[in-house]
């Protein structure tokens, strides 16, 4: 995997990941160039500009202006934190990151230390990844050890400390905000904003949160320039970038491609459909992005745009595929199932509203559907989107809208049949569980 | 300054403020739940959702902050959807049961379902049940019904300075509730009540009383602590079922005391007296008021003729109101007497003769305003719980707080630098603090304080006070009953003095301010409270003292009247009267007469009666003019209260600040030997706990069911159990001029050498003294 | 209480922080105490509270906003089945039947002989490896297909 990127082109092995074969594959150079050359941090902010970087965490929001944000002269702590609560269902990217390359997102919140002019940083990772939590704090220590973190690095005037952060159990905490109060001690719910985290972040000082795979951008594009990063991928859509592929494909798993790949190119590498099934649909983005039918994704390309122009978003690039044998209103009731356990219940709307959701999905599913139920549903997302505080009850909200746009047809079949259109022995063969029976 | 339009109309606001602000100043009503001004914003309830123009969805108007040229519409379809998008969540899981609900009539969910509410219910799945909670005798629940508006949380973490109250869980999953089993303890509790814009949270002992537009709303004024919160009564067929804050934001702003908010139910209790009682031949017999009335006049010049008339005292709980203070002050001296004192817990009175009338100092309101106070002998959150909560709130901000204490209770104050120490030892370190002070100042002290040798702690404070441009110096009630009173006022006022800082005591009682100025204090040939008992009089008058429990030293109260050859209690309830009075009559509480009380900031503040005196129940002020007249003394032709509030208040209106006094001259401090020998070995540190400081919290039900009530325990530190041999649970005999068996309790907070034994309680009152020193021994 | 161990272990926590906010390490400190005791009771859940100088309540709510917390008895071997869409596409709510089956529990259930409790999680960040599940909340296992299952069972008995 990852050949045609620079984040997992590491060996897979359990070695790979000390902080001795990432130096060995060019690690930390970009630190060093820094610190050697004294590189100006407006510099560095202005290289991530060029790069056109897009937040790899699922908004895609730009991640040079985001560093711009940080105000400049703030007396006193300012923070940096890396998101690798990867909790999305889909998105698997993080933790092979993690894995695989720990240092590289080391060296580009160290990075990130620097041009924002904080002392301090956090990587809060997902709780049920106990061992690569583990594994990272390993790598802070040879880290510590090797003067990369902690006072003077490098023998410079620039101290940075780095620590992580265990979630342990909460889709939200992946939401910035729930993230810091995560971090504060509290149960991970989101803040109203404004203010921003950049001017109100962390114990209410400036911070700055990107996700893992961003931070572990930013090396490669000190060392290679902006535009180099730029031209892996297309305008507007820099670089290379992890897609996680689950479901119906023969060979799941993390592909590092450049941004504007064709779909199909992406389904090949993950060996194509299991069993040769036909392609039903693709949630492209992580599970809060609508779903795509298999003949609108069959022309898409991976990159924002296209995917946006499709009516859907890259978000995270989890693209979970699902094939002919999916029944897509129980694949719609397990997620608005998950949306209903996860929503941190402050906001009526998200609170109420994702209960209802998943209720009426699952009367459907379970042959108690009235025909009401569709205009029901749709009803009760506008009523969700766009008034809750975070973007958890739209994300609850998306994908209800998706399925029934494209799979309409299937849910009424549900309501009128009060059973699936796809055979129930149909269904329990896709999983590929019980071949060895 | 920001330009903003709402609804067409213009306004302008500061730096930093919402929509919602906006809104309140243009008069425009935004539908809303979880805000409340005096909580942080959530903005989780999202029934406040506005248009903004330009904005892509609706906004929270509680949470956005206005920006220049800004244009919001309250009322335009896409903000209406938006509220009754809102309006549909919140009802979806409630249970509607508004008809049995105690919050009916005054629930914000039911008024604004009318505005905003769909007729039919798209619902059709089934509703969540939420178990109730126990969160103790003053709050029912009704969980089923919140909203998770978040109010009540926040509520006990940002005013009531600990957290109690939590949302557990998450998503529909969410709970409103306190850690597991555990009650609300907070002597600021009921407020939740208030806060709760659904019937989740309701007054216990309220609970199904009434329906609220059955009740009428009385104003009134709280009869507890020196601040006088001012209180709406609600009253049906003469009782007074409920008691809310009446808002104010110069006293109490919109909050309560518990204490404050459930003592009504001792109104309506068993122990009211409703007859006035004759004893007579050793029995107690009901008569009428004439019979007694005329029993008084015909022995009490007995009395006086027999024994002269400075033989005659009384005796009167600062808790009276003005009017009753002043025609009981002109009636003893009518009859020739100048002993009348209310100060019953005061022991150290040298400050008599020099024009000083002890009050805070300066306006409540201004308290925020202050960058650095001390405050001095105070059980601050108990005796005064909601100037402790102004204290908190302005901690948070730059208002540095300190204490000088000889208890360490967690006030629930970010406090800047205490000092705990033995009461023994109080004046002592107040002295080193004005020393530090003076120190750091390069000011020379008197030769009296020569010899003092700072402490750390008393550095601290010392240079934390000097440090302020705007302090102030509290003494609280402790300090005031302190044996070294007057030392602990000169040394405060020097403090204040040396440091430009405003001086001044916190109050301990609503009218303590008023029974100065009603002079209801000795004159100078007069004999203050402790002198009328130290050497007892042959005649007393009482009024709404428990002399048993309110003065300094109950058992020689107690013998004092026990000896007397006439005591008059005039009270609303049975008390212990019964075993050393000869006439007992029963007297209005505050809410069945007409009265003035004034605050420690020398606010003014009448009140009428709100019910009919219950049975033969006659105001007091009414038997005082009454018993004026039989003894033929002059003045005393008022036919309202409003003549005999005139009459003392001698023209000022309003407020009295102006003739309030702080500050003395030459007053002589003596601070104690510091010769080991000389020290107690073991001594009282005597608090009077929030239910037990006067007749009427005494006999409220549900308040003496709670935490705060617990009975009085010999409360020591682990070493101070050590060095008696002594283990919590025990039961010992604690002897101080009387014995009293109590439990015995660890308190880590109590200082070295010394024993917490509450006042206030019956299992206290065969003790003497608050202070001085006491054994301990195996019971 | 908690032992010395799991003090020293949250004091580490409480140093990656600033001093000032302690009550950032309340997750690690709940996490340390639960693996110590295998639940958090009331007297644990105080106990992390004394220790931060937090609010027992405010404890509580983190306690129970988590999902990797346990409020109740548990039992020795914990299996966090993940059946979220991505893993049930590829078995992850079949390797839960299969697994209920195996053992005679549903979720939230624990085995007469308190040996395992079964409990269904929500997505693990490893979808690619579908059928995954948890052990105890620190051991991830991938790709459990029926012999997979077996073997882990066998291992745990
Ligand atoms: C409900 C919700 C869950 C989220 N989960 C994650 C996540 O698991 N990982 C992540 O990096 N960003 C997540 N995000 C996005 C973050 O809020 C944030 O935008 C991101 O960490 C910023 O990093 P980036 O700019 O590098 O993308 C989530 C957002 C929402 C609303
Ligand atoms: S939208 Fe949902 S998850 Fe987000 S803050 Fe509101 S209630 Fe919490
Ligand atoms: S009042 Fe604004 S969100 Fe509740």
């Amino acid at each position: 995997m990852g050949a045609l990127g620079f984040i997992l082109n590491a060996e897979e092995g359990e070695r790979s990941w000390r902080l001795a074969e990432y130096v060995k594959r060019g690690g930390y150079s970009a630190l060093k160039k820094i610190i050697d050359e004294n590189i100006p941090p407006e510099n560095i902010v202005a290289e991530l500009k060029k790069s056109s970087l897009r937040g790899r965490g699922g908004a895609g929001f730009p991640t040079g202006l985001k560093w711009s944000f940080m105000p400049r002269q703030f007396p006193g702590a300012k923070y940096v934190v890396c998101n690798s609560d990867e909790g999305e269902p889909g998105t698997f990217k993080d933790r092979d990151i993690l894995r695989w390359n720990p240092h590289m997102v080391i060296e580009g919140m160290i990075i990130a230390g620097y041009a924002m002019g904080c002392a301090r940083g956090y990587n809060y990772i997902h709780g049920e990844i106990w061992e690569i939590y583990k594994r990272f704090e390993e790598a802070l220590e040879e880290a510590r050890a090797a003067k990369l973190l902690g006072p003077n690095i490098l023998g410079s005037d620039f101290s940075f400390e780095l620590q992580a952060h265990h979630g342990y159990g909460a889709y939200i905490c992946g939401e910035e905000t729930a993230l810091l109060e995560s971090i504060e001690g509290k149960k991970g719910q989101p803040r109203f904003k404004p203010p921003f985290p950049a001017s109100f972040g962390l114990y209410g000082k400036p911070t700055t949160i990107n996700n893992t795979e961003t931070f572990a951008s930013v090396p490669y594009i000190i060392n290679q320039g902006g535009e180099k990063f730029l031209e892996l991928g297309k305008p507007n859509n820099g670089g290379t970038k992890l897609f996680s592929v689950s479901g119906h494909v023969n060979r799941p798993g993390n592909f590092e491609v450049p941004m504007g790949t064709p779909f199909r190119d992406l389904l090949e590498m993950a060996g194509g459909m299991r069993s040769g099934r036909k392609l039903k649909g693709v949630i492209p983005g992580g599970s809060s992005s609508p779903v795509l039918p298999a003949d609108v994704i069959m022309e898409c390309t991976l990159d924002y745009d296209s995917i946006a122009k499709a009516g859907s978003m890259l978000g995270s690039g989890a693209v979970i595929v699902m094939d002919e044998t999916t029944c897509m209103v129980r694949a719609l009731e397990r997620l608005s199932y998950f949306y209903f356990e996860e929503s941190c219940g402050q906001c009526t709307p998200c609170r109420e509203g994702t209960g209802w959701l998943y209720r009426v999905v699952h009367r459907i599913e379970h042959g108690e559907g009235r025909p009401e139920d569709l205009d029901l549903l749709n009803s009760v997302t506008e009523n969700i989107m766009g008034r809750t505080i975070c973007a958890l009850g739209d994300a609850a909200s998306m994908p209800v809208r998706g399925f029934l746009k494209h799979f309409g047809a299937e849910f009424e079949y549900h309501i009128q049949n009060k059973k699936c259109l796809v055979p129930e022995d149909v269904q329990r063969a896709g999983s590929g569980f019980f071949k060895a029976a | 300054m920001l330009e903003i339009e709402i609804d067409g109309k213009k306004t302008e606001v500061s730096d930093g403020a919402t929509v919602m602000d906006a809104a309140h100043q243009l008069g425009i009503f935004v539908p809303h739940f979880c805000y409340h001004k005096k909580l942080s914003i959530a903005a989780n309830c999202r029934m406040c959702l506005v248009q903004v123009e330009k904005a892509p969805k609706p906004l929270p108007a509680c949470a956005t902050p206005v920006t220049n040229g800004m244009k919001v519409f309250t009322h335009s379809e896409a903000a209406v959807k938006a509220q009754k998008g809102v309006m549909e969540f919140l009802l979806i899981n409630h249970p509607l049961d508004c008809p049995i609900c105690d919050q009916g009539g005054e629930c914000q969910l039911q008024d604004l379902s009318v505005g905003y509410g769909q007729s039919a219910a798209r619902y059709q799945e089934e509703k969540r049940v939420v178990v109730n909670k126990n969160l103790g005798p003053l709050i029912a629940t009704d969980m089923t019904r919140c909203i998770h508006c978040t109010r009540c949380v926040r509520f006990t973490q940002e005013i009531a300075g600990w957290q109690e109250m939590g949302q557990a869980f998450r998503g529909e999953h969410a709970e409103i509730m306190p850690f597991i089993e555990k009650t609300v303890d907070s002597e600021l509790s009921g407020n939740v009540i208030d806060l709760c814009p659904v019937g989740a949270l309701t007054s216990k002992p309220f609970r199904f009383a009434a329906r609220t537009w059955e009740l009428s709303r009385r104003k009134s004024v709280s009869p507890h602590d020196g601040l006088g919160a001012n209180l709406i009564v609600q009253v049906k067929h003469d009782r007074v079922l409920r008691v809310l804050p009446l808002e104010n934001e110069d006293v109490n702003e919109c909050w309560l005391s518990d204490k404050d908010r459930f003592s009504y139910e001792a109104l309506n209790s068993k122990a009211r007296l409703t007859k006035p009682m004759l004893k007579q031949c050793g029995e107690w017999r009901e008569v009428d008021w004439q019979t007694a009335l005329e029993f008084i006049g015909t022995d009490l010049k007995r009395v006086v003729r027999e024994h002269g008339t400075a033989s005659f005292g009384a005796l009167a709980s600062p808790h009276s109101t003005l009017e009753e203070l002043h025609l009981l002050q002109k009636f003893v001296r009518g009859a020739g007497s100048e002993n009348i004192d209310c100060r019953l817990r005061q022991t150290d009175f040298s400050l008599d003769g020099k024009g000083i009338t002890p009050w805070l100092g300066m306006p409540v309101a201004e308290i925020p305003m202050l960058d650095r106070v001390l405050v001095v002998g105070s059980f601050l959150r108990k005796d005064h719980p909601l100037l402790a909560q102004r204290l908190r709130q302005a901690a948070k901000k730059f208002t540095r707080v300190s204490l000088l204490h000889v208890a360490d209770d967690d006030q629930l104050i970010n406090l800047h630098a205490k000092s705990i120490v033995a009461p023994s030892a109080l004046a002592m370190e107040l002295a080193g603090i004005v020393k530090a002070v003076a120190e750091i100042k390069g000011v020379t002290v008197d030769a009296a304080l020569a010899g003092v040798q700072p402490t750390a702690a008393a550095k601290a404070i010392a240079e934390s006070l000097a440090s302020g441009e705007k302090g102030a110096v509290f003494l609280g009630n402790f300090a005031q009953q302190h044996v070294q009173s007057a030392t602990l006022h000169a040394l405060a006022q020097k403090l204040a003095d040396l440091t430009g800082a405003r001086f001044g005591y916190l109050g301990e009682a609503a009218n303590s301010v008023g029974g100065y100025v009603a002079k209801a204090v000795p004159g100078t040939s007069g004999l203050n409270a402790a002198r009328m008992l130290a050497a007892p009089c042959r005649a007393y008058f009482v009024l709404h003292a428990e002399p048993e429990l309110d003065c300094a030293n109950p058992q020689q109260a107690l013998t004092a009247l026990k000896g007397a050859d006439l005591v008059v209690a005039m009270t609303p309830f049975k008390t212990r009267a019964l075993d050393y009075a000869h006439v007992i009559l029963p007297i209005a509480p505050f809410t069945e007469t007409s009265g003035s009380f004034i605050n420690t900031e020398g606010r003014v503040q009448s009140f009428h009666a709100v019910v009919k005196p219950q049975g033969e129940t006659r105001p007091a002020w009414k038997v005082l003019r009454v018993l004026g007249n039989l003894l033929g003394l002059a003045g005393f032709e008022q036919d309202n209260s409003e003549t005999v509030r005139d009459e003392a208040l001698g023209g000022m209106t309003g407020s009295v600040a102006e003739r309030l006094n702080n500050r003395a001259e030459g007053i002589a401090v003596s601070l104690a030997p510091t010769a080991p020998a000389l020290q107690p070995k073991l001594e009282r540190v005597a608090d009077v706990p929030i239910h037990f400081a006067d007749p009427l919290a005494r006999r409220a039900p549900s308040l003496q069911m709670t935490r705060d009530a617990a009975p009085p325990a010999a409360r020591m530190n682990a070493a101070t159990l050590a060095k008696l041999g002594l283990t919590a649970g025990a039961q010992v005999k604690v002897s101080l001029g009387g014995t009293a068996v109590l439990a015995v309790q660890l308190d880590a907070g109590v200082p070295d050498g010394c024993v917490r034994v509450a006042a206030g309680h019956e299992l206290t009152s065969g003790l003497g003294p608050m202070q001085g020193e006491l054994t301990v021994e195996r019971a | 209480m908690l032992s010395q161990d799991a003090i020293q272990k949250i004091d580490r926590e409480i140093a990656k922080y600033p001093a000032e906010q302690k009550q950032s390490a309340v997750m690690a400190a709940l996490a340390i105490a639960q693996m110590e005791k295998g639940w958090l009771s009331t007297e644990t859940i105080e106990a992390v509270a004394g220790h931060l100088g937090m609010a027992p309540v405010a404890v509580y709510e983190v306690a129970s906003f988590y999902n990797m917390y346990d409020l109740a008895p548990v039992g020795k071997v914990k299996i966090t089945v993940c059946t979220n869409l991505p893993c049930a596409l590829s078995g992850g709510v079949h390797a839960a039947d299969y697994l209920k089956q195996k053992l005679g529990i549903g979720f939230n259930e624990t085995t007469p002989d308190g040996r395992f409790t079964l409990k269904e999680g929500e997505c693990m960040g490893a979808c690619g490896d579908a059928p995954v599940l948890l052990v105890n909340n620190v051991r991830m296992c991938s790709f459990m297909q029926p012999e997979q299952i077996d073997r882990l069972l066998g291992e745990c008995q």
